[in-house]
């Protein structure tokens, strides 16, 4: 059964979200979704990038209000 | 296609030592094969028990330090727990602050000398701070 984690990444500056994202993608097992949430716009460009060149999923980005939600799913 | 990435750091300031470790922690967690060499002023910072913070260049370092980015050596154990990057001191350095390994942070690797890290970093991207 695939989860939906949320990490709070928010008030943290690059590269810290897109750490956090990676530590816990280490942790998730494949086919499980990682919310990440920044106030970064710098990690909102950047994230996608990483999970294009490691070959995971992107399921959509989002801003809601000053808050970023990058939803991410672990492919491999 | 991963790159391999050699990050010199000799300048002990802390807009340096950070813009070397979010290279090294991005360039290692997409899979890159990142050395840092670590030398002159920096190598003091990751004597352990040193909790000096390594001193501002100008404004923006001090900027960073009330907006909270994350400390560069957090930065640099990163990039070895999620990118299996390489921080290695440099023989020399080791034997002037008069320290071993064992008195260096424990992510740090063996003291190097420069031809054997010359040859290692043959081929690859050098940048220097």
């Amino acid at each position: 059964m695939s989860e939906t984690k949320i990490v709070d990444a928010c008030n943290t500056y690059c590269p810290g979200p897109l750490m956090e994202l990676i530590t816990h993608m280490k942790q998730a097992e494949v086919g499980d979704t990682i919310e990440l949430l920044s106030t970064d716009q710098g990690s909102a460009d950047d994230v996608p990038e990483w999970v294009n060149k490691c070959g995971h999923e992107m399921v959509g980005t989002e801003k809601v209000g000053e808050i970023w939600h990058i939803s991410v799913r672990k492919a491999k | 296609m991963s790159n391999k990435i050699n990050i010199v750091c000799i300048s002990g300031t802390r807009e340096k030592l950070q813009m070397a470790a979010m290279i090294a922690s991005v360039a290692a967690a997409c899979g890159d094969e990142v050395t840092v060499f670590l030398s002159m002023n920096a190598l003091a910072f990751f004597v352990k028990g040193n909790t000096d913070n390594a001193p501002v260049e100008g404004a923006f370092g001090t900027l960073m330090e009330e907006k909270g980015v994350p400390p560069f050596k957090q930065l640099f154990q990163q990039a070895v727990e999620l990118g299996d990057a390489k921080l290695l001191p440099c023989s020399m350095a080791v034997d002037l602050l008069e320290v071993t390994q064992d008195d260096l942070e424990p992510e740090i690797g063996p003291p190097t000398g420069l031809t054997r890290f010359l040859s290692d970093a043959e081929g690859g991207q050098l940048l220097s701070f």
